[in-house]
């Protein structure tokens, strides 16, 4: 056997079983996505040609507006909200010089809190009636809001709970402001700048590709959003029937949680509409993929900053 | 005391107070959980946030009631056997893509992060067919074998733990006679434990975490529910109250924080090292 051919033997018994993965777990599904986006699909007969009819669909659904409503609402407010969390404890953590390493844990940890039993504990800590937060906050003679039982306020209430996992984002961030060189700090002292100057001239751009990261890493998440804004519908609402798959509550309060993946489940897998789910599925390819070119297109700025 | 030592005095007040408020609110959910788990079912109704007796048999009383045991066991094979699968095809595609040249490699390595970049929504539907024809929804197989492939997020994590080991280790080796697969595994291993550790962590919790997963390809079947697909169902399914389910969470929350505990180093010097959770 030639060397070449052994070497690439060698690359391919490698490689082979992650790229076997790509084509079965990704390429195919994608282009059968776009297929089955043609056709009517269910379970029991074969994909059935419709055309464009699932596409036209999509722009006569008024629950796609409202999800996806919901969803870019999420992206909008629950990413900055993050990143400027996870920048000011972040900062807060680099500034503090005794116990820093006990502070990090205990800022870390919730980060770790499995999806489910985040959401589980902020549902009862924010009951309306006898939650402790509503409880103390009637202490101090203010009336609390019905957070998860609120239109108004679920959403809100799931930002509060994205907060409390800023943990993952805030350690990137603390490695990130060791790396801005300590001498662009005198200098910038040198010249008069006060705090505010020093961060926005200094810290800023020294740490903006991984803010650039953060945001992008931040919006992907946000596109998938799905498993607080159900498990917090479905619970809140009380008694109402639910199973694990067959829940009615999704989007309670009066579909104000209601995000674009969980009607992508809904039309596929309660209504069985599997055709026009791979519409829906498409479109989130299509934002998810624009989205993700950013990222690349500035990779070896983020390559460097992550070395 | 200096008028600038006064100064200083303040600021590091000022800021171990704000850090202190700061870990009280990131700790109080948990105290909290913990707290009403331990409590009676008369007083999980009030809003009195200290046990007035307390009831550590809630924890016995979880297992009495509902299928947690079989929860807990499907929530362990899922994450050990997917972890474990993941390493056995993750660690050499990483050594690939950073310790072997070859046409193609940059692209590859660029469908990798696409891949780890793709919303699980996308190509659901399409997967779900080719299992449920293959008969095996209602299980966790779904979600276990395709881990004999390795795991995106993995590979991308490794490969970036294994190209900051110096090339001259492996070509070291390469001239000592080993071959590829000796040098992957008694040089590159040895040195890469603690990313191989890291990438092990994320992928147990993710497994151990996944909520859309397991909801997809076994609601249908409750004997292969996990933990997460158990605790979002419990109250209306078993119509336990909030003190028996609170100890479950508590229960499914412990592992995870002993675990982080043991291996805090590898797992932070993972997070900056991809800058993303899994």
């Amino acid at each position: 056997m030639s060397t070449v051919l052994r070497r690439r033997l060698t690359v391919l018994a490698f490689i082979g079983p992650a790229l076997a993965g790509l084509v079965v777990f990704f390429v195919y599904p994608l282009l059968a996505a776009v297929y089955f986006s043609l056709h009517r699909v269910d379970l029991i007969n074969p994909p059935e040609w419709v055309g464009l009819a699932n596409w036209r669909f999509l722009f006569h659904d008024l629950n796609v507006r409202h999800a996806a409503g919901n969803t870019l609402w999420f992206v909008v407010v629950m990413v900055p909200a993050r990143i400027v969390g996870a920048i000011a404890t972040a900062m807060l953590l680099n500034r503090v010089k005794r116990g820093r390493t006990a502070y990090r844990t205990l800022f870390y940890l919730p980060a770790l809190a499995p999806p489910v039993v985040a959401t589980l504990a902020f549902v009862s800590l924010l009951k309306p009636g006898t939650g402790p937060v509503n409880t103390l906050l009637a202490k101090v003679g203010i009336e609390g809001p019905l957070w998860f039982n609120s239109p108004d306020w679920a959403k809100p209430a799931l930002v509060l709970l994205a907060l409390w996992g800023i943990g993952d984002l805030m350690i990137i961030f603390v490695a990130a402001l060791l790396d801005v060189p300590v001498e662009l700090y005198e200098a910038a002292s040198l010249d008069g700048a006060g705090a505010w100057q020093r961060f926005r001239n200094v810290t800023l751009p020294s740490i903006s590709p991984v803010v650039l990261f953060a945001a992008v890493t931040g919006v992907i998440a946000t596109l998938q959003y799905f498993t607080q804004a159900a498990v917090a519908a479905s619970v809140a609402s009380g008694d109402a029937v639910t199973g694990g798959g067959i829940s009615g509550t999704f989007g309670y309060p009066e579909g104000s949680t209601f995000t674009y993946p969980l009607w992508l489940y809904t039309v596929g897998f309660r209504n069985g509409l599997l055709g026009y789910s791979s519409v829906l599925a498409v479109v989130l390819f299509v934002v998810a993929i624009a989205v993700t070119l950013v990222l690349l297109r500035r990779f070896q700025a983020f390559a460097g900053s992550v070395r | 005391m200096t008028a600038h030592g006064r100064t200083r005095a303040l600021i590091f007040v000022a800021e171990h107070s704000l850090a202190i408020a700061l870990s009280a609110m990131f700790l109080a959910p948990i105290v909290f959980l913990l707290l009403t788990s331990f409590m009676s079912n008369e007083q999980q109704l009030t809003a009195d946030p200290w046990p007035r007796t307390w009831h550590p048999e809630n924890y016995l009383d979880v297992f009495a009631r509902t299928p947690m045991l079989s929860y807990t066991l499907n929530t362990v094979i899922y994450a050990v056997a997917a972890t474990g699968l993941m390493l056995l095809a993750s660690v050499p595609a990483a050594y690939a893509l950073s310790k072997l040249k070859w046409r193609g490699r940059n692209a590859i390595f660029i469908a990798i992060i696409c891949v780890m970049m793709l919303p699980p929504q996308v190509v659901t539907v399409p997967l779900y067919l080719m299992w449920a024809s293959a008969g095996l929804t209602g299980s966790l197989w779904p979600l276990i074998l395709p881990m004999l492939a390795g795991d995106a997020f993995s590979i991308f994590l490794l490969r970036q733990f294994l190209v900051t080991i110096p090339d001259d280790y492996v070509d070291a080796a390469r001239v000592d006679g080993c071959g590829e697969w000796r040098t992957l595994l008694r040089v590159v291993v040895p040195i890469a434990r603690p990313g191989i550790a890291a990438a092990a962590m994320f992928q147990f919790f993710y497994c151990w975490n996944d909520y859309y997963g397991p909801l997809l390809y076994t609601s249908e079947n409750e004997k292969a529910w996990t933990l997460s697909l158990g605790l979002a169902s419990f109250r209306s399914l078993h119509h336990v109250d909030w003190n028996l389910a609170t100890a479950a969470t508590m229960l499914t929350l412990i592992p995870v924080v002993v675990l982080f505990f043991f291996a805090q180093k590898a797992f932070v010097r993972g997070v900056t090292l991809t800058g993303v959770k899994g």
